[in-house]
């Protein structure tokens, strides 16, 4: 797989810290192999600035195969680079041209405040799955995993919404830097499960509240999300979302506090 | 030391051993469970489920993890799929064939007792994860679909597209979130683990590095786990992720756990060719593409036409050829060397001659590109963006990578080191898979571990042993920690002329030459001397910059590089010793014509190290292997 190679200029987001603040440094990337990847291009700059006794350029990375969610910047622009339903990590350099500038900033909101450079904070995304993206079932002895019949069409819906990788993507593309279709995609898988639905109506409501208080912006429904997501999650769970959190508002009980009899 | 290698195995019939263990097992009542504390390091599969149902049980638990969130262990990356002997199929499974096909596809080389149990509490694993919302592919009527997998000739798979590991990794991840929620699970991001504190012999705490501070934090509890996964990233190049490393297991090593089969390395044999000088890792494409893919290299050596040019008459499709019975499905260790050869014949093709074909062009005849698109869709799109090329027009190209690592810390049938209080689970220990892994068996053994394992037996260390409160200013946390600062503050201060990355690359070189798919006496020796050596100049010459007071990347990957340096040269010594051929290891000196050949009569044990000190040499101790069950006998795919 030999290929040609490429030089290229690269504007990239330099910042020592969370209470510092950072600008834009220039870094020559020469002689590219077309085949590298993204990051193993800043990999060959970093070696080079290692070697200068500087600190090299600091992103989150870890899987390199698109699954772990971990990688993520804005280049030019756009969450994960110019490539469709790519992280970046995926994203190779026969994409781009030779003399192409690239400008590489982390992505950019509120509840990612940045740690250094390219490397954002997501804790956030945690604390709302904390918060119930999960099936209340104890471990130990569920019943025979075919007792639960999943219509087929039903299971693949829930896995489209599951394979979120919760890169954050969709917030740092969202002008509101909302966190609905992260959010929703856990919400939706959960839900469209009949182990889930029981319970889906306490995980909206606590979920939302959650993704609210760590200071996501409100969604408008604009399509960024969707348009910047690695893993091509629907708009169509945010409605999903929407109506159930709805339907929870309208139909909120007081709860009962069922003491146990002794 | 007479009993130090005690397997704890309890008596009896293989199918009640475990159902014996838990009845024996000591208990802790719900009351005074509140009252103990575990440690669990690592949140992949094993130490999620382990740290989500601690938690439930009413322990105090404390989970670490290097990453900045759980859900990116590399558990997440796990592509094919997770083995249950659930006979849904009604094609013959069960789980003494399931137990059966695990002892055979491990060369012989695994303990029974643990490899029964595993194969036992595998239909568990599935009602389990499916209750917690995986959402595994199912049939049209709702039932569950299987599929097969490498070294198996009944459909035991279950899976979530190409996605298991990551469907698997979210339902252990909620569920510990769910812990978290609760307040019995006590997370800590981006925290590494540097040392194990050892109080009057038992573990009782660890120390870590706060990745984002530089802060060097003592835990202490009354059971540590460790879950911390593999070590196939000494190859530098590997399937692995980037941050997978060895440190937590080899610290916990230099404290007196010892460390078993580390030769022992898993090759994967379809995983994306190397493309140059800067990779930095391989991407493996799922061994579920073996099912309709068929492998072949051209017949004449030196065929460079393309690979849709060459008429049928003119491939070879050798392991269907070798094979007959399992043909591509042929276990791992066995499909990666015949890779092997066919390459070392100078039929490989490729640019650097290092890969194979994986053809789909019969499954799309058969099946129609929707079908096939349907069962891999999402590994054709990565492996066109990888490598720029469409699978559905032209065959795969793949060659054998580092992959899993069946060695690790030593422990008995409890899943306990051989420090007390120290646990070990997943891929960190050794105990499973032998000599070789079977697809779909890691996650598998990562969740049994986890969730219904360790709850029995850290229960019954915890009811039955005599524990002292420590505190983490003794002096036992005061000496460990102030270790950990010393070894940063001479690395950050070595301002050397190398790079990290290019000590770990040359290191990689070595091991993948002397240690890789094929290892001999000479290049074994040979490796023995060159590690040292790299090991020296590394603490003279390594160069990292930066503050270690804050988050410093270099400074992480060198700590890590060090350990490397120093398992590396026990891989390879361990390759020596074990003067026979059995799974992955491929000693090129004890072979029948190409197939692995074992010495039962010298070999049939663990070999598990024990650390005397820095450049001391290791002592070997055994633990005979005893097959009452399946019996010795040499494996056949033919």
């Amino acid at each position: 797989m030999s290929g040609k190679n490429i030089n290229l200029t690269l504007k990239v987001w330099r910042q020592k810290g969370p209470k510092d603040s950072g600008s834009f440094v220039e870094y020559p990337a020469k002689n590219v192999s077309e085949h590298a990847s993204f990051l193993e291009m800043l990999d060959a700059v970093n070696e080079e600035i290692v070697a200068k006794g500087e600190e090299p350029i600091a992103f989150d990375h870890d899987c390199r195969e698109g699954i772990c969610g971990t990688c993520g910047f804005v280049i030019d622009g756009e969450a994960h680079g110019k490539l469709k339903a790519t992280t970046v990590c995926q994203l190779h350099m026969r994409n781009y041209e030779d003399g192409d500038t690239l400008t590489i900033e982390p992505f950019r909101a509120n509840s990612f405040p940045v740690i250094k450079d390219l490397m954002v904070d997501r804790s956030a995304f945690d604390r709302i799955i904390s918060s119930g993206g999960y099936i209340s079932q104890n471990t130990g002895n569920p019943q025979d995993a075919n007792a639960i019949l999943i219509p087929k069409a039903d299971s693949d819906e829930a896995m489209s919404s599951a394979t979120c990788i919760g890169c954050g993507a969709c917030v740092a593309a969202c002008k509101n830097a909302s966190a609905a279709l992260f959010t929703s995609a856990k919400i939706s898988h959960m839900a469209l499960l009949p182990q889930g639905a029981v319970e889906k109506d306490e995980r909206a409501l606590r979920m939302v509240a959650a993704m609210d208080s760590e200071g996501f912006g409100a969604c408008t429904t604009t399509g960024a999300c969707e348009a910047a997501c690695p893993k091509e999650i629907q708009l169509t769970n945010i409605s999903r979302m929407n109506r159930q959190y709805l339907g929870a508002v309208l139909t909120q009980r007081p709860k009962h506090k069922d003491g146990g009899a002794g | 030391m007479a009993n130090i290698l005690d397997s704890k195995i309890p008596s009896g019939p293989i199918e009640g051993k475990w159902e014996k263990a838990k009845f024996e097992n000591k208990l802790v009542n719900p009351a005074n469970k509140r009252k103990h504390s575990v440690i669990v390091v690592g949140t992949g599969l094993a130490g999620a489920s382990a740290a989500a149902s601690l938690g439930e049980l009413g322990y105090k638990v404390k989970a670490f993890c290097v990453h900045e969130s759980p859900r990116r262990a590399h558990s997440v990356a796990a592509q094919g799929g997770i083995n249950a002997a659930k006979n849904y199929q009604n094609d013959g499974d069960s789980t003494y064939r399931l137990f059966y096909d695990t002892v055979k596809g491990g060369d012989f080389r695994a303990r029974e007792a643990n490899v029964y149990r595993l194969a036992e509490v595998s239909a568990s694993i599935i009602d389990q994860m499916v209750s917690q919302g995986v959402p595994f592919a199912r049939e049209y009527g709702g039932t569950l679909a299987n599929r097969s997998f490498g070294g198996a000739q009944v459909s035991r798979t279950f899976y979530a597209r190409g996605q298991t590991g990551q469907q698997l990794l979210l339902g252990a991840y909620s569920q510990m979130m769910r812990q978290v929620d609760a307040g019995t699970v006590e997370l800590r991001y981006r925290r590494e683990m540097l040392d194990v504190v050892i109080v009057d012999g038992k573990a009782r705490g660890i120390i870590v590095r706060n990745l984002l501070t530089g802060e060097i934090e003592s835990h202490e509890a009354d059971a540590v786990v460790i879950a911390s996964g593999g070590y196939s990233n000494v190859f530098f190049l590997s399937t692995n992720a980037m941050n997978c490393a060895v440190t937590a297991a080899w610290k916990a090593h230099k404290r007196g756990a010892y460390f078993a089969n580390p030769c022992y390395t898993q090759i994967h044999p379809t995983c994306i060719p190397v493309h140059g000088e800067n990779q930095s890792k391989l991407t493996l494409m799922s061994e579920s593409l073996r099912n309709d893919g068929r492998v072949w290299v051209p017949k004449a050596v030196g065929d460079k036409r393309h690979p849709n040019d060459i008429p049928e008459n003119e491939r070879d499709y050798y392991l269907e050829r070798v094979y007959p019975s399992f043909g591509n499905l042929a276990p791992r260790d066995v499909a990666s060397r015949q890779a092997k050869y066919a390459c070392d014949e100078g039929r490989g093709v490729n640019e650097s001659g290092k890969a194979v074909y994986l053809d789909f062009a019969d499954a799309i005849k058969r099946l129609g590109e929707d079908k096939i698109s349907e069962r891999y869709g999402n590994l054709f799109e990565m492996y066109d963006k990888i490598t720029g090329e469409n699978p559905y027009k032209r065959p795969m190209k793949i060659y054998p990578a580092p992959h899993y690592t069946m060695g690790g810390l030593w422990v008995d049938y409890n899943l306990q080191s051989t420090i007390p209080g120290l646990f070990v689970a997943g891929e960190a220990n050794f105990s499973d898979h032998g000599a070789n892994r079977l697809g779909a068996s890691a996650l598998m053994q990562g969740l049994a571990d986890g969730y219904f394992v360790l709850p029995y037996t850290i229960g019954n260390y915890l009811g039955g042993t005599k524990l002292d409160k420590v505190t983490t200013s003794d002096d036992a946390f005061k000496a460990a920690a102030d270790g950990v600062r010393k070894e940063i503050s001479t690395l950050i201060g070595i301002k050397g002329n190398r790079t990290v990355d290019s000590f770990h690359k040359e290191l990689g070189n070595i091991m993948w030459e002397n240690c890789g798919m094929g290892r001999n006496e000479a290049g074994l020796k040979k490796a023995i001397q060159e590690i040292p050596k790299l090991r020296e100049e590394f603490w003279q010459n390594v160069r990292i910059p930066g503050d270690p007071n804050y988050l410093n990347v270099e400074l992480e990957k060198a700590g890590r590089v060090a350990d490397f340096l120093e398992l590396g040269e026990l891989m390879c010594r361990d390759a020596l010793e074990r003067q026979e051929s059995c799974g992955g290891h491929f000693r090129e000196e004890y072979q029948d014509k190409g197939e692995a050949k074992r010495d039962d009569e010298k070999f049939c044990h663990v070999a598990a190290w024990e650390y005397t000190g820095e450049n001391k040499a290791s002592v070997r101790h055994k633990e005979e292997l005893v097959f009452d069950n399946v019996h010795l006998a040499t494996r056949s795919y033919k």
